[in-house]
């Protein structure tokens, strides 16, 4: 059998997806921190919401950059430095194709989806939103799409309008329509919720955006490692998406943004690498993606959401998603039997969290119980405050699932809820 | 004993299904609210105080087993105390809890409130165990803003 290493080797075009279904076990045997023991038991990983771990090729490339290849890019006329250009670039390509982009210069490296929605915030927001206008968002967000259009809207005095959910935890759409007025500038939604799983009807989105001339800004952060993105499909404005929850390094993400946007709008911060000439009395700025990628990058971590997002191409996301949604849809039922627990977060398309809670026991001690059992769970607001006031709850445990995971590491979780309740006397 | 059990002792399950002192007691003159922002947790803290000494004192609000137990353990152990009293117990405490200042030596002096010595062993609880005790703190010290365990 022919590893992930070996096709790494082989170039790009060995990742492309084989017929039939996945080999988990041999998935499994990539990921080297799998093997690990927690508290004396094979650890069983189901926070990849929160973080997502990382096979041994992007491991690899990281390390095999910072061995043969580093050097700074964009500078040196050496061949290092013309290598990690090349290598730089090459993973720019990877993310275009990834999420179907229709030119590289319209992806935009960033530290991950938080510092994407930001930099649309301070650059395309500060210069169209003004006094009185509003920005549309959904009860729904994660705080990273909340926060910068909050500080947005105080800047500017305009308006954050929310949009509400029902008890399922689906947007209701009809009243999201009504929301978009004559002063909306922005529409900024998540495409997958990260605390309840829903997955938002984004095309339906853009187009009743596009009828009244708003962007939207999708926030992509818990969607691009379960489901195909095609950002041309969607036709949404910009895709934000964070590298670490696909496989990838921590401190890269991606910032996708149509081409005319993303050439009309100021820049972000002021630096190196992001300018045409500089004199003291005035500077003028490189076409974007430069524009907004001022200072040298996180070189190795494009490099290695390069090879993670080629990874996961190469297992077939279609085929990731068909097994994630096995495991939710038997995790839904396994969980959801147990007595005393009740799901938040029922909406009909969902994809990679169950969130639930526990009548006898808080998360907090739920999540401790389980790590003594090896098991690593989310418990908290999970970033999502108003989600949490919405089905008024302190907090949820969360279980979120990536590739690797199985149906037994499913069945353990059950058993250590149970052992759970028992130690709280049912 | 494992860990586990160490850490949820008979006692302390006990005490977060039925809290002591779980109320605003009648002559409360002193007020506080405590937030854990990374869970949720909850508590609002009322004093009774004569002088500088505590009356009555009792609590309200959600949180976990090691929250709410520790909130109900503390009012128990605070009646009848000065506020330099209140503040040593405290100290003591938060010894225990951390594993800092030779918690077994402080644990004697602590009366029950030894029995969460195993949170020293489960870093990311300790936050738990002390919210009703910062929150004790801010009553006693009459502030207006709300306590937050990322504030420290």
């Amino acid at each position: 059998m022919t590893t992930v290493a070996d096709r790494l080797q082989a170039g790009p075009q060995a990742f492309v997806a084989q017929p039939g279904s996945l080999d988990i076990a041999a998935i499994r045997a990539e990921f080297p921190i799998l093997s690990r023991e927690v508290n004396g038991r094979r650890l069983v990983y189901l926070d990849n919401a929160a973080t997502s771990q990382k096979p041994r090729a992007v491991i690899r490339a990281i390390t095999r950059y910072y061995e043969q290849e580093n050097a700074n890019i964009h500078r040196g006329v050496h061949l290092l430095s013309v290598e990690a250009t090349e290598a730089h670039d090459a993973a720019r390509r990877t993310v275009q194709r990834f999420v179907n982009a229709s030119r590289d210069s319209e992806i935009i490296f960033v530290r991950g989806a938080t510092e994407a929605i930001n930099l649309v915030a301070q650059t395309y927001g500060r210069a169209n939103v003004g006094e009185g206008d509003e920005v549309l968002i959904t009860a729904l967000e994660h705080h990273s799409n909340i926060v910068p259009w909050q500080m947005l809207c105080e800047e500017k005095h305009a308006h954050l309008r929310v949009a509400p959910i029902d008890d399922r935890g689906e947007l209701i759409l009809e009243a999201f329509e009504k929301l978009i007025g004559s002063r909306t500038r922005m529409i900024a939604v998540a495409h997958v919720s990260n605390a309840l799983g829903t997955v938002n009807p984004i095309k339906e989105i853009v187009v009743m955006a596009h009828r009244r001339g708003v962007p939207v800004l999708v926030d992509g952060a818990q969607a691009a490692p379960h489901i195909a993105v095609d950002v041309q499909d969607l036709d949404c404005d910009f895709y934000a998406f964070s590298g670490h929850k696909v496989y990838g390094p921590t401190g890269i993400g991606v910032l996708y943004g149509k081409y005319k946007l993303l050439d009309a709008m100021p820049p972000y911060q002021g630096g190196g690498d992001m300018i045409s000439s500089v004199t003291f009395a005035k500077t003028t700025y490189k076409k974007p993606p430069s524009k907004f990628e001022a200072g040298t990058p996180d070189i190795a971590g494009a490099i290695g959401l390069g090879v993670a997002l080629d990874y996961l191409t190469g297992l077939g996301i279609s085929r990731v998603a068909a097994h994630e949604q096995d495991l939710l849809d038997y995790a839904t039922e396994k969980i959801g039997s147990i007595s005393g627990v009740r799901l938040i977060g029922t909406a009909a398309h969902r994809t990679g969290v169950l969130s639930f809670i526990h009548e006898d026991v808080h998360p907090h001690d739920l999540g401790t119980i389980l790590d003594g059992e090896g098991i690593a769970v989310r418990a908290g607001h999970h970033c999502a405050q108003p989600v949490m006031e919405r089905f008024c709850i302190p907090a949820t445990t969360r279980a979120s699932f990536a590739v690797y995971n199985t149906r037994e590491e499913i069945d353990l979780l059950a058993e250590g809820i149970k052992k759970a309740q028992k130690v709280f006397g049912r | 004993m494992s860990e586990l059990q160490e850490l949820y002792q008979e006692i302390i399950l006990e005490h977060s299904k039925a809290p002591r002192n779980y109320r605003r007691p009648a002559g409360t003159n002193r007020t506080a609210e405590g937030f854990n922002p990374l869970c949720g947790d909850h508590f609002t803290v009322f004093l009774d105080m004569d002088g500088d000494k505590i009356r009555e004192v009792g609590f309200q609000g959600s949180g976990c087993a090691i929250s709410k137990a520790s909130a109900s353990m503390m009012t128990q152990s605070l009646k009848g105390k000065t506020k330099a009293e209140a503040e040593r117990i405290f100290q003591q405490f938060h010894g225990l809890v951390t594993g800092e200042n030779g918690a077994a030596a402080n644990g004697a002096d602590l009366g029950k409130l030894a029995v969460f010595s195993g949170v020293s062993k489960y870093p990311a609880r300790v936050k738990c165990a002390t919210l009703a005790w910062h929150t004790l703190q801010s009553a006693l010290e009459g502030e207006q803003k709300p306590v937050s365990t990322e504030e420290e």
